[in-house]
Parts: structure tokens; sequence; C-alpha cells
């Protein structure tokens, strides 16, 4: 009903500048459904002022989980909104009531999305998971599934599946982590790396990492101080010298 | 010694390592010992222990020790002559007679003024004259005889001399004939004086008349260097053969450069992993026993990468290398100098010839010695000499280039002075500042050549961002760049830095200013480049590298596209990545995003299914369709070209046709590097995953058969690398845990260096106990030494008093006796008397 740029003005402030002033702000609650089923940036931002309504005034959502589930597309790494979203999920899912297919699914959700995502998000969504192992260790046959059969021609998940219950996170493996230990950046395939062995008790801190931005991550690698610069030993013979080089077969220095 | 004075102390128990001092001991032995050493000095003392009278040494300034003893002999003897003026000693007979010897007096001998003595002399000074050997060695028989001869003369005239009148007669004779003779030679030494004078006068007037033909036969009499001589001395001087390694033949030099670079690719490949380098550097830390082992650990990140220092090594050899062959150009010159000069000489007069001559040999002999540096040197300051001299002539032919360059204090003159110059003109003059600043030859060169590297940075991002961009240029211009970042990483490492920090920082301003960015000019791009070349990408970190990634990560998925250009330095930046992760094979998510968006932009609206293209692209929106083409005869004249990197900085206003022609090639290119991903990625778990967007969209959606034929081999070349992978999943297993050992009070160990040695405490503490220790020790022995000495002393005195009493009782008892005696003898009397 409304245009989408009003949309996200009011639904950035509602929770914090209108709802805590509201004597029934029950009365939200149709806008705020509705805003939650449009989908994209307008549900992601519609999910706070439903979670205090959740929280606060016992409003009960029928298939709370599967829409979140839903939401999980691969521009929420992109998106501005991602530090907001990511601190509500981690919130969502802080419940150590949660079905274990549940989580498996989110997990199994979100690191398949990680794979289009840029260092800054990655850095943040591995803790992420790190922390739901943790909470849920029912899930770590994802990363630890010593009986399982040795070879699969298939990952069991089923990614288009809109029902956590049914995608089959359970019987899946983290390959995508594992995929993600061959990032370019040296920080991400660190943390990555962290998930083969088993995890320690305590829960990492994300909240510092919900707001990393790339300009960040790489002032933070320029000020890094060297001790020795390794070089390239390979003989220099031109711009485009080098063997095999993939611009001399494509681009000419015209 | 005799065992029976051995004392042996026995050990109750024998201790490992213990070195006992006082097993055995000879008590007999070390008393005697004590008692002769008491013997010499304690009794020695106790005997004089009454005596007074004190020994005064009153010797001049004996004990005085500011002066020196050569004033005090002099002191002394003054002292000695004072005391003795005025004496007149009976047994001095001439004192004041001065003392001679041959007339001459000894004192002045004594000063030894060097008088010449002629050889006659000499001889004369050993020979007595026949008489007065006669009359010293022959027993005065010879004066006997003489006067019988001279008596036998003039026996009439001559009454007989008695002796003493012969022998005074005899000491005049001596005497004359001494004065006579030293006459005579002082009035030779005036004449050789006179004539040495003379000569002196004379000699500077002939100097300088003589003709040269004369002087020159003069010379030609004295002796020349002859041939034998000086070969001798060339052998003598010449370098000896020093044992150097052996040619290596071609084979062997093969095999060395292949094991050099096996080296340096381990080495690169320890980098690329970057893991087990963290592993080794990693030491097991200090767990305070307190730790709950909750894997709460405050870690910093200090891993530092591995040094790389072959490479610097061999580059200086290199470089000494190139001075070398300097060095041996310039020779050439020198000698080409050497040569010329000798030609002028040839025009001036024999001498200076034999000048120039003995000059040569001394230069030759310098060859021979091999002295490199100063030969460097000179040829140095000759080449310099050189420039100046031909500055001239230089200045006609300005075409040619000079052959020393200070390095350019700024950018400015850096560009003034490669400006209008050709490419090769201006590698040679990179090449000539290098070779004429090398480090090793002054301590300001390396800051000089440090900046350097920036100017040339900078030179190659301003041809870069030329309307024409000199790309040709730049190609060469890397060679030079490469050799002087070889020589100071840091610093290349650093302007680079700096350069990436810059741009990114234009990047981050324009994002927050209008949210979205757009693709940096051609120079940048260069610049990525350029790292690439420089630096290894392989590596798990590296100081350049990193930060290069992460600008190119920023790049591919912050900046908007909306144009062709967008595209070709989005595919640019695109085949930077993959040549960065070539070897390392290292995952990277903003490439195929921006792939997948390439392809989405060539496909016509309304599509969008089954897959989602993430930013900068968008599904629904304006700038789709970018790389559409939809004309038929573009379609089917396009052929497969580079795509010319101008493009980037000014698209020309060209025809449609072109314009469509690019943008294929920008399809095919894509094309391309989605197969070259396919075959980088395979070993990748999720490989599949990674690309079912790509695969998708090129299987359902891609209208293949439109495209041309050439188009069509692209596409499926990329489309079999995709699909003939095989599907390979293996259900993951977390490494095994290491058993977590139980927290233990490790156990102190301190190092025992003596045994019975207290050992606790700090060093200072330990050396404190260890004075005390000693202090104790001497003043018990102290005490016991005393102790002895005053049983010594109890024990002297006791003999002493024991032999006083016992001579008293001898006395007394000759005396008791003899008194005894006495009144038996007078009681006798008196019984005789009585009895008389």
């Amino acid at each position: 009903q409304l245009p989408t740029g009003l949309y996200k003005k009011i639904l950035v402030i509602l929770h914090d500048s209108v709802l805590p002033y509201m004597n029934e702000p029950t009365l939200m609650m149709d806008f705020l459904t509705v805003a939650y089923g449009i989908g994209g940036a307008i549900s992601l931002l519609a999910l706070n002022g439903l979670f205090i309504l959740i929280h606060q005034h016992n409003l009960e959502y029928p298939d709370f989980y599967k829409k979140l589930y839903s939401l999980l597309d691969p521009s929420i790494y992109h998106v501005k909104y991602r530090a907001r979203f990511f601190h509500l999920t981690d919130l969502f899912l802080s419940s150590s009531h949660l079905p274990a297919y549940l989580v498996a699914a989110f997990i199994k959700r979100l690191s398949r999305l990680a794979l289009t995502a840029p260092p800054e998000a990655l850095l943040m969504i591995i803790p992420f998971i790190c922390n739901l192992f943790r909470r849920h260790p029912a899930c770590r046959v994802l990363v630890h599934r010593p009986g399982g059969p040795a070879d699969m021609s298939e990952d069991p998940y089923v990614m288009e599946e809109e029902e956590p219950s049914k995608s089959r996170a359970l019987e899946s493996s983290l390959w995508e982590i594992q995929s993600l230990q061959n990032h370019y950046h040296p920080d991400v395939a660190k943390a990555a790396a962290v998930l083969n062995q088993s995890l320690s008790e305590m829960e990492d801190d994300i909240s510092g990492l919900l707001e990393l931005s790339a300009y960040e991550l790489f002032d933070k690698e320029v000020k890094k101080k060297a001790v020795d610069v390794p070089l390239e030993f390979e003989q220099v013979r031109g711009l485009f010298g080098k063997k095999n080089d993939i611009f001399a077969e494509h681009f000419s220095l015209d | 010694s005799n065992p029976f004075e051995v004392k042996v102390n026995r050990q109750k128990f024998d201790i490992l390592g213990r070195k006992t001092k006082n097993d055995v001991g000879l008590p007999g032995v070390s008393r005697s010992k004590a008692i002769k050493k008491r013997n010499q000095t304690l009794l020695k003392e106790y005997k004089e222990r009454e005596k007074t009278n004190v020994f005064k040494d009153k010797r001049f300034g004996e004990y005085n020790t500011k002066i020196t003893s050569e004033e005090k002999m002099i002191r002394r003897f003054a002292l000695e002559r004072q005391q003795n003026y005025g004496k007149k000693n009976i047994y001095n007979l001439n004192e004041d007679e001065e003392l001679t010897h041959y007339g001459q007096s000894l004192a002045e001998i004594e000063k030894l003024n060097d008088i010449v003595d002629s050889d006659s002399d000499t001889e004369e000074r050993g020979t007595l004259s026949a008489e007065l050997t006669a009359a010293h060695f022959g027993g005065g028989g010879g004066l006997l005889r003489k006067k019988v001869s001279t008596e036998q003369q003039d026996e009439e005239e001559v009454k007989p001399k008695s002796r003493k009148e012969l022998i005074e007669e005899m000491i005049a004779k001596s005497k004359q004939e001494k004065q006579e003779r030293q006459t005579r030679r002082e009035s030779a030494l005036e004449l050789t004086e006179k004539l040495d004078k003379d000569w002196k006068e004379i000699q500077t007037l002939i100097a300088r008349k003589t003709p040269k033909s004369e002087r020159k036969e003069k010379e030609v009499e004295k002796p020349k260097p002859d041939e034998y001589d000086m070969i001798v001395r060339e052998l003598g001087f010449e370098m000896k053969a020093k044992p150097s390694e052996r040619l290596k033949t071609e084979e062997e030099l093969a095999k060395e450069e292949q094991a050099r670079l096996q080296k340096l690719e381990a080495d690169r490949l320890r980098r690329m992993r970057g893991v087990d380098e963290e592993a080794n550097k990693k030491r097991p830390s200090h767990m305070s026993a307190d730790d709950l082992a909750d894997g709460f650990i405050l870690d910093k990140d200090d891993r530092r990468l591995l040094s790389y220092k072959e490479g610097e090594e061999e580059e200086e050899e290199e470089g000494e290398e190139e001075e070398e062959e300097e060095g041996e150009e310039e020779d050439n010159e020198n000698e080409g100098e050497s040569q010329e000069e000798s030609a002028s000489e040839n025009e001036e007069d024999d001498a200076a010839d034999s000048h120039s001559d003995l000059e040569s040999d001394l230069e030759s002999e310098e060859e021979a010695a091999g002295n490199k540096e100063e030969k460097k040197h000179k040829a140095n300051e000759n080449e310099s000499q050189n420039v100046e001299k031909l500055d001239p002539k230089r200045e006609a032919a300005k075409s040619e280039l000079p052959y020393t360059f200070s390095v350019p204090e700024s950018y400015e003159t850096f560009k003034s002075l490669l400006a209008g110059r050709t490419i090769e003109q201006q590698l040679i003059i990179l090449e000539r500042i290098q070779k004429c600043n090398h480090p090793s030859l002054a301590v300001g060169n390396k800051a000089k050549l440090e900046k350097l590297f920036g100017f040339l940075l900078e030179y190659i991002g301003e041809l870069a961002t030329l309307d024409l961009p000199e790309l040709r240029t730049i190609d060469k211009l890397v060679l030079p760049l490469y050799n002087l970042c070889q020589m100071f990483p840091e610093t290349a490492s650093d302007s680079i830095k700096f350069i990436l920090r810059d741009a990114a920082h234009d990047l981050e301003e324009v994002i927050e200013a209008k949210g979205r960015a757009i693709f940096p000019g051609l120079d940048t791009l260069i610049y990525l480049k350029i790292v690439s070349l420089l630096f290894p990408t392989s590596d798990f970190w590296h100081p350049v590298v990193t930060p290069a990634f992460m600008y190119m990560s920023q790049l591919l998925t912050k900046c908007r596209i909306t144009t062709l250009q967008d595209v070709i330095k989005g595919l640019f930046i695109c085949c930077l990545f993959l040549e960065y992760v070539s070897l390392s094979r290292r995952f990277v998510p903003e490439l195929i995003n921006f792939l997948l968006g390439v392809l989405h932009i060539s496909l016509p609206k309304n599509q969008a299914q089954g897959y989602t293209v993430v930013h900068p692209f968008t599904p629904v929106g304006k700038n789709l369709e970018l790389l559409l083409v939809c004309d038929k005869e573009d379609l089917k004249s396009w052929e497969k070209q580079n795509v010319p990197l101008s493009i980037v900085t000014r698209l020309k206003d060209t025809s449609r046709t072109e314009i469509n022609h690019t943008r294929l090639s920008c399809l095919a290119l894509c094309f391309d590097l989605i197969k070259k991903c396919a075959a980088l990625y395979e070993s990748l778990p999720s490989f599949h995953e990674i690309m079912h967007p790509v695969r998708i969209l090129l299987t359902q959606h891609v209208p293949v058969n439109d495209y041309p034929e050439k188009m069509q081999e692209w596409y499926h070349g990329a489309l079999k690398e995709l699909e003939n992978k095989v599907k390979h999943y293996t259900p993951l297993i977390c490494e095994k845990k290491k058993p977590v050992p139980l927290k233990q009070y490790t156990p102190k160990i301190v190092k025992v260096l003596e045994f019975g040695r207290k050992q606790a405490g700090s060093k200072k503490e330990q050396e404190r106990k260890q004075l005390i220790h000693r202090h104790k020790r001497e003043l018990k022995g102290a005490i016991r030494e005393i102790r002895k000495d005053n049983q010594y002393l109890a024990r002297m005195q006791l003999s002493e008093i024991m032999e006083r009493d016992s001579a008293r009782k001898r006395k007394v008892k000759e005396l008791l006796g003899s008194l005894a005696t006495q009144e038996g003898e007078w009681k006798a009397m008196k019984r005789k008397k009585w009895k008389n």
C-alpha cells in the first residue's frame, strides 16, 4: 500500500521511536505482518518490530521460523541492514529449545549462501555458525559424522525446499565451510579452519563483527607491519609477459 | 712417601660426581713444613724483639720517585765531587791533566764528531812505530842496542846518555811526531772542505750549461732497467693464480638454476599454505595452573612471513656482475684513453717519453695486481673526466645520451629527464641511473634509488591516465621497476601500499558520498597488475598482495556497472583475480558473482529464473542488456579479437557494429573466465554449489543458437568444463582431538653447577652468601694460624727457659763443686796442720 521508500523509513525507526510510546503496540500487528510478507529488505526491517511484539506483547506468529528461513537469500550478505538482521537472527536462534533439524537447516542455508558473500560478511557468519554449533550440540553431525557413508554423489540438503523440516539438513555436511577454508582472505580461511577442530566451550562474541565493513578490513591489512616482504622470483618480461597470461589472450596493449 | 706418614680420611659413602680434596693427608710433612716456615719468620722476629738499632739509608733521593734515575745519578755525582773538592789525594797524580788518545783529548772523541780519516790514517793507527814497540816490548834491550849503535857512530861527540835521558828523548820525539801528524791531517781536511765548496759552486754552473745530448749519454751510462729484471718484477707483482671455481658447463648451470627455482618454489608453497608455518612458529605457551582449559585465550596475531633472502643475494650477485661488466667497459675506455695520451705524448721529447713509459709500466702493474676497486674508482673518475672533456662534442650530437645520471630529486626533474625520449632511450637512462648510483658505490645511493622507485611508479600511473595511454612504454618500464623492487623490497611494498590505500580511500569516500562507487581509472588497474608481477600472489598472507585482494574485492562488489567500459574494467579485475589465485587456487566468491552478473546482462530482460544475481547486479532495473547483441549482421561478422585496453579510458565514437563486436569479445572473455574458474575450483568440495547458478544460466537461458560459431565454441568450452566434474561428497569428520594432559605443577629445575653448594636465591644473593662463607673460612684459618704461632712461641720460650735453667744448674753445680773441693782442700790443709 505504501511506497517502498516510505516503508523502509518507517520500519527503520519503528522499533525504538514508535513502539515504546504507543499505548497499544499490538495495533501495529497487522502492519508489521503485511510488511513481513512483502519480502526483501522490507521483511528484514519488519522483523525488528515483530520481535518486540512477540517478545513483550505475547504475539503468536505461526510459522515464524519458516518465514525467517525463507528470508535467507544471497542478498542478505550484501544489503545495508546486514548487521541488524543478523543481530536479530542471532537472538531468535539463541533459544536452546529449538529443534535440531531447524537449526541445522539454518546453518546449512547460511553457509550455502556464504559461498557468494564478501569477506567482511564471511568473517561475521563463520563465528555465527560456530556459535550455533555450541548452542545446539545435536547439530554437530554437520561437521563430524564418523559413521556416515564413505561417499555420496549428491548433497542431501535441498536448497529449494521452503520447509526447514524437509530440507534434510541433518543428513548433510558443511562442505561449504570446508570450501571457504580455501578463501583468498587469510582471516576467513583461518576462521573456517576452526571447524576442523572440535569447538571450544566459550561462545564467540560476534557483536563487534556485525558492523564490519570492507574498508575497515582493508585498512587493517594495510596497517599491518611486515617484517619481510617476499618477492616474485620469476623474471618479468613485460606487463603481460607471464607464462599463460590470461591478459595476453584477451587484452591488447593498444 | 712413607705409607706410615699418610693419614687417610675414610668416606662413609661414595657420592658420584663429588670431588674430594682431603681424602689423604701427610701430617708429618705439613707440620715440619710449618715449623720450618716459622723458624724463618717468627723465630727471627722473636729473637730481634728487643733490638732497637735501625738501618738508615742515606743515599741521595733513593726513595724519591719524583727524580728520574739519571738525574739522581748526576746529583749524586755532584755531591761526591763536592765532598772531595779541596781534598788532595796523594794517589791522584794528574787530576787536572787532560786525558788524550793520539794527541786528541778523550772528551773530544767522546763527542763523536765524525772526522773522516783517510785510509792511510787507519793504517797508521794500527801500527806503532818500530822504535816505540822496541822501547815498550823490547825490555830495554833495543834501547841498549841502539845506544850501542849510536855510541859507535858518535862516540866522541856525544857523551853517553843516562837511561832517563834516553827515555825523555824518546818521549819528546814521539810527541813531536804526533803533533806533526795532527797538523798534516788538519790541513788535509781543510783542503777537502775547500774543494767541496768549489765543486758545488761549479756544479750549479755545469748543470745549467751542459747540453742535453751530453746528459743523455750520461743517463745511458746509468744502469738501465734490464729487460730480465723487468720481467722478474712483473712476475712478482702479477696476480697470483687464485684457486677459483672452475667454469661450469651449461648442463651444470642449468641444473643449478633448476635447483634454485625448485627451492624458491618450495618456499613459495610453504608461504602459500601459511598454516604450517604458523604451526611451526607456535610454541607451547605457558599455561598457568589456574587455566580453566575453556579455550579462552587472548591470542595475538603474531604471524611473520618467512624471509626470502636467496633472491636478494642473487640479485646482489647479479648487480656485481653488472658492475664487473661495467668496469670492463670502462677499462676498455680507459685503455683507449691511455693510448690517445701516449700518442699525443709521442710528439714530445724523448725524456718525457721515457717518463710516460714508466707510468704505463706502473699502470700495467696495477692492472696485474687486479685491484679492482681502485681501478673502478679510477675508471669512474676517468669517465667523469671523459664526460667533461667531451661535453662540447656531446652538444653537437645531442641525440646521444650522457653516461652518468644522478638520481632526480623530485618527480618533475625525473619526468623532464624522460620526456621526449624513445622507449629504448628511457630504458637506457633508467639502467644508467641504476648503475651509476648503485648502493655499493656511495652511502646515500640507497635512499636515492628508493625514491626512484616511487617516481617510476608515479610515471607509469601518469602514462596510464593519458588520453592515449602509452601502454607499450609501461610494458617496457616494468622491467626496471622489477629490478628496483628486487633491490628494495620494503620501499617498494610501502609505496605500492600507499597507492592502494589512496585508491581505497577514494573509493570509500565516493561510496559514503553517493552510496555507490564507480570503477577507478586504468592506472589503478595497471598498478594492480604490477603487484602481481612484483610480488608472489600465492602467499597466505602478504603485506601488499592481501590489501590488493581486498581492494579488488571491493571493486567487484561495490562498483556500479553502467557502461561497457565498466564491464571491461570488471572483467579485467576478474582476470587479475584469476591470475592472483592461479597458483594458490584460493576461492574468490566475488569473481563468480561478477561473472554470473556479466552473463546476466548479456541476456534479454525478464529471464531471471532459477538463479539470483547479487550486488552490484540487479535482477531488474536499468543497466540490463549491456552486453546484449541483437543485430544479426554484427553477430555474423564478429571475429574474436583482443580487447584494446585504451578503450577503458575513452570509448571511440565508433559504429554500432564495432561496439557490438566489443560486447561479443567481452562475452567470449567471460566464457573463457568461467572455464578457467571451473578448472581452478574443481577440487573444492562444494564446487557444484558454487557453480550452480552459472550452470543454470548457461544451460537454460543463454541463447546459444543465436551466437556465431566461434562464440559457440567458447560457450561449449565453458559448459564442458562445468559439466564433466564428478559429484563427490564425503562426510566431514573433525580432526581427532588431542587428549589434554592433566595439569601438573612442573617441577622446578635448577642447574646444579657444583655439589654441596647452596644454589637457592638470585645471583646477587648467591654471591653474597659465597662471600660470607669465604670470610668465615678465612677467619677460621687465621685464628688457627695465630693459635699455632702462639704455641710455637710458647714452645720456644719454654725451651729457652729450660736452657737457661739447665745452664744455671750446671753453673751452680760447678760452683758448688769448686767450693766443695776448696773446702775439702782447706780441710785437708787444716788436718795436715793439726797433724803436724
